[in-house]
């Protein structure tokens, strides 16, 4: 049964390493929004501090929506995505590995990039170790809830947009609560509810998303 | 085995076809036949459960196959328009990929036997990006090599092949029925299959 999961994981990842590109692209556009801030606003610390925790995070959401119109679209075109759908397991465990490889491949890079980024804007080493904590708690479930999006407008002529729009409302919360964690580090109130919440919607993200996405995909591929 | 049972299917506005019906046994073949938008296409997604019929039902061994589900999908291989192969990986690769996501047991030296049988010999480790179309469509038909699931279901599997390989995968077919496979395959050239039932289903006629 979980066999599959890691199947789809492997494929996944063996198909991303072949182009690194695309992995490259998507943490190097975070690293040079992330980094404009500092560069546009001045070297006001105060206020850079203060402006840090949003700022990653918003930079981490788009980062993450550049790689999601391709979540099932290739295998859309060439055919594979009906093989997976035709393989002897529900489909909502293969969405989860996809969700799974793409959290690999677009959300673990930007957790592991924000800490370094993260000192621009001052942070001290306490708030850094959120920030790295909440991305990484935080990014699952925007894979999750990425692909829910991505499974709907699969096929849609100019869907990345449309994509986007879907999407980015859903990200509120995550984006509120992964900011926050840094936030109540910052001013001394420590960052564990946040963080626990964080943690809380991303297993409901990976947990429900797939099955959604699952029959999302069902219909498109009808 | 496979049976159908007053299927019907609108697309869009238009009534495909309405009132079909066979019953396929084992080690029986059905030839799809009709012209283009005739739903050949939209018939056989339906008897791979991609495509619910507007009206009727599909069953396998006697059970819906909706009721059946994973169970139906384990003894099911399609091949369709699209070869289903990724342009990333080397043919190797694809064909134990496919093999995995399916369930099914291939050994790295079964797989590179099939793939010298579909004459790619010495191109296992060549990115599929690099084949030509009928190469391509090789690397999705050494699928078919080694597949040993009951009922396999074809959408137009002679197209972008030379004649050669079209009396190879002719022999290939009639081997799967032999073993006591279906098959139920759509194509508009004529292909001889040696083998021992042949059944016929004219859509749009």
């Amino acid at each position: 049964m979980h066999n599959i999961v890691f199947a789809v994981i492997a494929r996944d990842l063996r198909l991303a390493l072949r182009r690194p590109a695309d992995i490259a692209s998507a943490v190097f556009f975070f690293v040079i929004v992330v980094s404009l801030f500092p560069l546009g606003i001045g070297p006001e610390v105060d206020l850079l501090r203060k402006l840090a925790p949003g700022v990653l995070w918003v930079a981490a959401l788009l980062a993450t929506m550049l790689s999601l119109p391709r979540l099932f679209a290739d295998d859309h075109r060439d055919g594979t995505l009906e093989q997976l759908a035709l393989a002897p397991h529900p489909l909502g465990l293969v969405v989860t590995g996809k969700v799974i490889a793409h959290w690999l491949i677009s959300g673990l890079p930007l957790a592991l990039i924000a800490p370094v980024l993260g000192i621009q804007f001052d942070l001290t080493a306490d708030a850094l170790l959120v920030l790295t904590g909440a991305i990484l708690l935080g990014t699952p479930a925007l894979s999750g809830i990425g692909a829910i999006g991505a499974a709907l407008t699969l096929g849609l002529r100019g869907g990345g947009v449309l994509l986007s729009l879907l999407v980015l409302p859903l990200y509120i919360p995550v984006l509120i609560f992964g900011a926050g964690a840094v936030d109540a580090t910052v001013s001394g109130l420590g960052g564990e509810g946040h963080l626990s919440l964080l943690a809380a919607m991303t297993i409901a993200a990976i947990g429900f998303a797939p099955w959604a996405s699952a029959a999302a995909l069902k219909i498109a591929l009808e | 085995m496979l049976e159908a049972d007053n299927l019907e299917c609108v697309r869009g506005e238009r009534r495909l076809f309405a009132g079909l019906g066979f019953k396929l046994e084992a080690g029986e073949l059905l030839y799809l036949q009709g012209r283009n938008g005739a739903g050949k296409t939209s018939l056989l997604r339906m008897l791979i459960g991609l495509l619910p019929p507007e009206t009727g039902e599909i069953r396998w061994r006697g059970e819906p196959i909706r009721a059946l589900g994973d169970e139906f999908r384990a003894e099911l291989c399609y091949l369709g328009h699209l070869n289903a192969i990724k342009e990333e990986l080397t043919p190797l690769e694809n064909l134990l990929a496919a093999a995995r996501l399916a369930a099914t047991d291939l050994s790295e030296d079964a797989a590179l036997d099939a793939l010298e049988q579909v004459g790619l010999a010495g191109r296992e480790d060549l990115a599929c990006k690099y084949l030509s179309q009928g190469q391509k469509r090789r690397v999705a038909l050494a699928r078919l090599v080694v597949d040993r699931r009951a009922l396999w279901i074809l959408d137009e599997p002679f197209v972008a092949l030379d004649v050669a390989a079209v009396d190879w995968l002719a022999g290939i077919i009639s081997a799967h029925l032999q073993r006591g496979g279906l098959a139920v395959m759509t194509t508009h050239q004529p292909v001889d299959i040696p083998a021992g039932t042949v059944r016929q289903l004219r859509l749009g006629a």
